[in-house]
């Protein structure tokens, strides 16, 4: 008895030290992979000496300011960017949902040969990749008109049905057909039975495949480099690429731009952090 | 039940053509460009045979970027597996924060390569000089002005971004291996280290191929993190395969032979996708 209470309290002895040691590992790489970001929020508060003199350290009376902050999102122009960013992102990603997941679903439900080869030529184009496309897309996007905000919403589509078709395809494969039978029946014409019978199913899928849309089209600097030329329709990327070519030398500001461009990247993944790492398992396991 | 063909059509239809008009066309001109001497300036391109392609093969700046990608792919990808593998090791123990932690490990994937690339800019430039002359390690100063640094410096910034991806797929993966097998080999008297080398490393086998292959493809198409740490610089030593394609259209104007330069791109690309493919549709049919 008493022999295995010292084995016991000798087993939660270690498993404790385990933990502790755990436990400071874990600190120390978090904030070794915290540090860029957190190294430059602190400089993004220090003025132009502050940086020179004291990179490493925080901000001090002398050195501290505010005004970096206004001063950069004047020159990224925010507001307007932001706003390029945000609905060139919102209407390219719910365009992409909804052209992918029709193309899925009739891929599916057809078991003809035009089907699986329509299919596969989505599934091989995921290996294409873009420098192969940009030049000749430049010659098609000028001949039709496209160089511009419409046209870039146009290409997104284009490049996202590959993967969101693999996608929901996948999910589609394990949906039973019979609720869509039985609709059928009852008298549901094709975009009834798809809207109101089949959409409501793939409320899993959509989430994943929008994110990982989102994540892409947001974060984009070379496409829109490409196809948007006028100062007021700039994105978030092209602005802040811009933006350092101006100020290179003046990490003040610079690192305050970046900041204000990180900020709403975090923001968004602490509130929907779930869905994207589930987004992002299912996306690379396909 | 009889399905009309018409919804096939109709519903295929704005994918189709969307994806007809901005992928294929573009890539089946692609094919014929490479044999122009297409310039994007005068009307036509006219037909040179294969003259693009012996050009690019004897462009030092080509040869050079194919080098540098190849060798900065090896290294990233050992590296990014080998940290990623870890930090999923050590995120799938109890202990408190270790979920915090995977949030951690993940967020710099999330945020854009180009933020990246002048993030780490700031860091390589001011931190590791300041760091540098404050402890008397001369190797941390002027990183990004030397080839070989700057060679490092991209892949750290790839390691910093890709391992927290790559832990999150082999959390997926171990948190699959069944803990009937682990407590069955724990009663034989495994010890934590043969587990890991004879039970756990075994069986994440598909979720290593994968992890690989998708690092060994983002290496080969990085093109943001390249943009915006090195620029390729300094002289064009740290440009990487995508940034010299585009620096020969936009740059030098030489279209024609940018298109060459991406056909032999796709190449190498899609054959390490198809590689991939066929590696992890065989792994599961042995699962």
């Amino acid at each position: 008895m008493e022999n295995t209470q010292t084995v016991k309290t000798g087993m939660h002895r270690k498993n404790v030290t385990k933990k502790v040691v755990f436990v400071i590992v874990g600190i120390l790489l978090g904030l070794l992979f915290l540090f860029p970001i957190v190294i430059l929020l602190l400089n993004s508060f220090k003025n132009q000496r502050g940086i020179f003199m004291n990179v490493l350290g925080f901000p001090d009376a002398k050195t501290f300011t505010p005004n970096n902050y206004p001063q950069a999102f004047k020159f990224l122009d925010y507001t307007t960017s932001f706003m390029n960013s945000l609905v060139i992102t919102i209407v390219s990603t719910a365009l992409i949902l909804l052209v992918s997941s029709m193309a899925a679903w009739v891929l599916v439900r057809y078991k003809t040969k035009a089907s699986s080869v329509i299919f596969l030529l989505f599934a091989a184009a995921m290996l294409i990749p873009f420098q192969c496309v940009m030049l000749p897309l430049m010659s098609v996007g000028s001949a039709l008109h496209m160089i511009n905000r419409v046209g870039l919403v146009i290409m997104y589509v284009g490049f996202g049905t590959s993967m969101s078709i693999i996608m929901f395809h996948g999910f589609i494969k394990n949906v039973p057909e019979e609720l869509e039978e039985a609709a059928t029946i009852d008298g549901c014409n094709s975009i009834q039975l798809f809207f109101i019978i089949v959409v409501p199913l793939l409320k899993t899928i959509m989430i994943t495949v929008a994110i990982l849309n989102v994540m892409w089209i947001w974060n984009d600097y070379l496409l829109p480099s490409l196809v948007i030329n006028k100062a007021g329709w700039q994105t978030l990327p092209l602005k802040t690429y811009l933006f350092f070519g101006q100020f290179s030398k003046r990490w003040d500001l610079a690192s305050a731009g970046l900041m204000l461009c990180i900020i709403p990247i975090v923001v968004f993944y602490l509130a929907c952090q779930k869905y994207i790492v589930k987004g992002v398992t299912d996306g690379a396991i396909k | 039940m009889q399905k009309s063909k018409t919804r096939f059509w109709l519903f295929l239809a704005p994918a189709l053509i969307a994806f007809a008009l901005i992928v294929l066309i573009p890539t089946i001109m692609g094919f014929w460009y490479a044999f122009t001497d297409w310039n994007g300036i005068s009307e036509r391109a006219n037909f040179v045979g294969v003259r693009n392609f012996v050009t690019i093969f004897q462009d030092q700046t080509f040869l050079h970027a194919f080098g540098f990608t190849a060798l900065f792919a090896l290294c990233a990808v050992v590296l990014v597996n080998v940290v990623g593998f870890a930090l999923a090791l050590l995120v799938t123990q109890a202990f408190p924060g270790a979920t915090a932690l995977r949030g951690i490990f993940f967020m710099p994937n999330l945020i854009g390569g180009l933020l990246l690339g002048f993030t780490w800019q700031f860091i390589f430039t001011s931190i590791f000089t300041a760091i540098g002359k404050a402890t008397g390690m001369h190797f941390l100063i002027g990183w990004l002005s030397n080839p070989q640094t700057g060679f490092w410096g991209l892949v750290i910034l790839t390691v910093w971004q890709l391992s927290g991806y790559m832990m999150i797929i082999y959390i997926a993966q171990i948190q699959q291996i069944q803990e009937s097998v682990k407590e069955a080999a724990r009663i034989d008297g495994a010890g934590a280290g043969s587990m890991l080398v004879h039970i756990t490393m075994p069986l994440m086998m598909p979720a290593f191929t994968i992890g690989l292959f998708m690092t060994i493809s983002n290496s080969f198409k990085m093109f943001d993190q390249n943009l915006a740490l090195t620029a390729g610089g300094p002289y064009r030593a740290t440009e990487m395969l995508a940034l010299n394609i585009y620096n020969s259209a936009f740059a030098e104007n030489h279209l024609g032979i940018a298109q060459a330069k991406a056909i032999i791109f796709l190449i190498v690309v899609a054959a390490i996708g198809i590689t991939q493919l066929t590696l992890t549709k065989r792994k599961e049919v042995e699962m």
